[in-house]
């Protein structure tokens, strides 16, 4: 496929803007720290010059004022400070659109911005307020340590031709700032048959007469700085330096540059070696052949693929392994040994492809964390409510489509946590707490599912208030007798909200009823969880993934069912006594504990008669278990999970479909419903008795 | 007829109700009961042999069952019940034919059984008839309009409608 290279620029600025966000908001909270400030000007640099070179002009010269303020940053002649990282991130979002969509963009925000930015750096220390567009080379350092010159001892990694990096350039930008004197040591270069034109062998040593600072020569060499060893030392005030006496690195083995041979003629006139361009493979010497593998890593250990690609190839194996199903069922119906053994050998390689396939489709969790980096530190400015932002577990890696599906969600779920459950900072300053708030995302594996946890440290859920609105909303009769987990469960009721007054973000009453929604149609559950004045806890219970699941294969009257069996507790015989003992109740003694069961004869309205041995299947939900009551057990079923069609959406005991070994379709139970019907049932058997 | 793959057409009218002028619609002509249902053509994706069915516990009486159509499983619609006719036991006339059909803005897949396919015809809206008050069980929304092929009537369904 030809990618369009406007389109490849799209994706990379994408991905910098991406890297630049999370930067700033760092920055916002160490401002000091230096790699930050560094990071930051190298992804606005690259904006700025990609956007140039492809034609994105307005990219290029809005960036422009930006990278010139964090050099300043750089330079330590202003200081980052909480104002630049916001304004900093509207830039952010305004060369985002520039870039995406730049006929609705308004230059009028761009100039505001640029405005506020030059009113910022202006108010800084020591900056004029000239200083945004002056050009790197000309800014003179006044206050770096003045000498009369600078001995630079440059060696390369050997692979560094290969990235596209031209020695020499950097050479004669090296001259810019004064007369210099290079000196080239090929040493290290072999003989002409082992040489390797792409290596670069030779070591620089450049005497450089000029009273610039040492950031200016570094910076020079910023783009190449982790590829490279760079050793600048003042020379004395004589001008004699080191100059002729030791060529060699200090420590490491004498890295060596190869000028590319093609173009001897951009060589510098003043260094009598350099010439002698001799490109050379060294007989590479162990630690060199380590440099070469680790540059060469670099550009192999990923591989962009479009997501639609993993999709399709997700659909590929789920037919394969639903083909593999029907080559097992024939193969062990006959008694054919060649074909048995070729049926099992596919089974474990389709087995094997799926698991590989579903790893390629995990991805961190850290990258939807991050998104909400940003969404934090706005909303905590908004309301004006300080807020630590904690992660937890970003490393933990889930489906693809599960995270994308995931951030709205949670999005609602943050925002509900700064805008209900944080208080104000006056009321936390009555009750003792730190003025700033804490909200922790965290995530984390618990067997063959994900806990998404989104924890506030604010008042908790106001349970009074929440029955007193669900009495006045007619939900539950005055008086009526609930549990505080009850009473909770009313937040996830469309149209619900306490919140007194609405504000933008909050209290519409619509969001929490949306978030359980989405979470169950990913198979997942939510849990909430608070104490009054500690703060309140959200769960979500997820799924690695939505694509093939482990099923449990049973048989109800004539159909087939596929029961999750990550929903499955314990299989057991539903003896003539329980069966005796459960007459006209829907419970069941299991081990002493009272667990509600459905028969699923009844739910389905199976035809023909029961099996004579029927079997219960325990299942449950978070802490509420039920008894599936079924005719047979099959056995466990490597489940490819098709959702059910639209036409179907009225359907609530299933939650998809899949298909068996033979080609026929089966359903496969939504537990988290059956679990609700079991225990409404088991309810509505209680009240009699108790009345 | 059977396995035979349809081509689609894009000739075919759009929906809603054919202007004054004459149209003609490509449709694929499918027995249902004792009528006749016209079905475009630009909709059918193909005619297939009954295979096993899956019911559906809980699902409306019309959609009661899910078919594999090679690895997709989609829903099988029974009209007849939708209609109000009797259901009668599959013959070997009975035929599966698969439609896609836009539900919302979406396009979606489902099979129509069909107790037996006739062939693949030009009908003309010139023809057309008013729909008739044909007795209690026609719900008129379900109906595009009625037309005359080979001097017998045929009902032009509105399938949006009649799933919806």
């Amino acid at each position: 496929m030809e990618l369009d290279p406007t389109e490849t620029f799209r994706q990379e600025a994408s991905e910098l803007l991406d890297s630049l966000e999370t930067v700033l908001l760092d920055l916002g909270q160490s401002p000091q720290n230096r790699d930050l400030i560094d990071a930051a000007f190298r992804a606005l640099h690259t904006i700025k010059g990609s956007g140039a070179m492809f034609g994105f002009d307005k990219v290029a010269a809005f960036t422009h004022d930006f990278e010139t303020a964090f050099d300043l940053i750089r330079k330590g002649k202003i200081d980052a400070n909480h104002e630049i990282v916001t304004v900093s991130l509207s830039a952010r979002d305004y060369i985002r659109t520039l870039i995406e969509d730049p006929d609705s963009t308004d230059p009028i925000i761009g100039e505001a911005i640029v405005e506020e930015l030059q009113r910022l750096i202006g108010a800084g220390p020591a900056a004029a307020k000239a200083a945004a567009p002056v050009e790197t080379a000309a800014e003179a350092a006044s206050e770096a340590p003045v000498s009369a010159g600078w001995r630079i001892e440059i060696a390369f990694e050997p692979g560094i031709l290969r990235n596209g990096t031209n020695p020499l350039v950097l050479l004669d930008d090296l001259r810019a700032l004064g007369p210099c004197t290079v000196e080239a040591d090929t040493g290290a270069i072999p003989v002409l048959e082992e040489l390797d034109p792409e290596t670069c062998l030779i070591t620089w040593t450049v005497t450089l007469e000029s009273a610039c600072s040492q950031d200016e020569i570094e910076d020079v060499f910023m783009f190449v700085r982790d590829e490279m060893k760079l050793v600048i030392t003042p020379l004395d005030a004589g001008g004699q330096g080191g100059f002729g006496l030791d060529m060699s690195m200090p420590g490491d083995a004498a890295p060596a540059v190869t000028e590319p041979a093609m173009q001897p003629k951009a060589a510098p006139a003043p260094a009598p070696a350099a010439r002698a361009a001799a490109p050379a493979p060294a007989a590479p010497a162990p630690e060199k052949a380590e440099l070469n593998r680790r540059a060469e890593d670099k550009g192999t250990t990923t591989v962009r693929v479009q997501a639609e690609r993993l999709d399709e190839l997700m659909d590929r194996v789920g037919e394969l392994v639903i083909a593999q199903a029907r080559l097992s069922q024939i193969a062990h119906s006959g008694t054919d040994l060649a074909i048995k053994a070729i049926a099992e050998e596919i089974e474990r390689l389709a087995s094997g492809l799926r698991d590989s396939t579903m790893g390629v489709r995990m991805v961190p969790m850290g990258s939807l964390f991050g998104r909400f980096r940003r969404l934090v530190h706005d909303l905590s400015r908004d309301l004006g409510k300080p807020v630590d932002f904690v992660t937890v577990g970003e490393d933990t890696e889930m489906d693809k489509t599960m995270i994308e599906r995931l951030a709205d969600p949670l999005v609602h779920l943050i925002r509900n946590a700064i805008d209900h459950g944080i208080e104000s900072a006056e009321d936390r300053a009555r009750t003792a707490k730190s003025a700033t708030g804490r909200i922790e995302l965290a995530a984390r594996y618990v067997g063959a599912q994900v806990l998404v946890t989104v924890q506030d440290d604010g008042a908790g859920l106001n349970t009074a208030r929440i029955r007193a609105k669900a009495e006045e909303n007619g939900l539950i009769p005055p008086g009526a007798n609930l549990s505080e987990h009850e009473i909770h469960q009313f937040l996830f009721h469309p149209g619900f909200s306490t919140a007194k007054t609405i504000s933008a973000l909050s209290g519409r009453g619509v969001g929490m009823d949306v978030v359980k929604r989405t979470i169950e149609a990913m198979r997942g559950t939510i849990d909430l969880t608070t104490i009054p004045g500690h703060g309140s806890s959200v769960t979500l219970r997820l799924p690695l993934t939505l694509a093939i699941i482990d099923g449990l294969l049973i048989r109800v009257g004539e159909a087939r069912y596929i029961i999750p069996l990550s929903a499955v507790e314990e299989c057991i015989e539903l003896t003539a006594e329980a069966e005796a003992r459960a007459k006209g109740r829907s419970f069941l003694n299991v081990r002493g504990d009272l667990v509600p069961f459905l028969r699923l004869r009844d739910v389905f309205d199976a035809d023909g008669q029961p099996d004579p041995h029927q079997k219960v299947i325990v299942t449950s939900i978070g802490d509420t278990r039920v008894g599936l009551v079924v005719d047979q057990i099959i056995g466990s079923h490597q489940t490819v999970i098709k959702s059910l069609s639209k036409l179907h959406s009225d359907v609530t005991m299933f939650s998809g479909a899949t298909i068996l070994g033979d080609g026929s379709a089966a359903l496969i139970l939504d537990v988290a419903q059956l679990v609700t019907l079991g225990q409404s049932r088991a309810e509505s058997d209680r009240t009699p008795e108790a009345a | 007829m059977s396995q035979a793959q349809m081509q689609t057409t894009s000739q075919a009218g759009a929906a809603g109700l054919p202007p004054a002028t004459e149209t003609r619609l490509q449709v694929l002509m499918v027995g249902l009961g004792n009528e006749i249902f016209a079905i475009e053509t630009d909709m059918v994706r193909e005619i297939i042999d009954p295979v096993p069915v899956t019911r559906v516990a809980g699902a409306r009486a019309f959609l009661p069952a899910l078919v594999n159509v090679r690895g997709n499983v989609i829903p099988l619609a029974d009209l007849r019940i939708r209609f109000g006719m009797r259901k009668t036991q599959a013959t070997a006339d009975t035929r599966i034919v698969v439609i896609e059909v836009d539900i919302d803005g979406d396009p979606v897949t489902l099979g129509l059984l069909a107790d037996k396919v006739y062939e693949v015809t030009e009908i003309s809206t010139r023809q057309m008839q008013q729909t008739p008050r044909l007795g209690s069980h026609w719900r008129p929304e379900f109906i595009r309009f009625i037309t005359k092929w080979s001097d017998e009537f045929v009902i032009v369904p509105d399938m949006s409608r009649i799933l919806g």
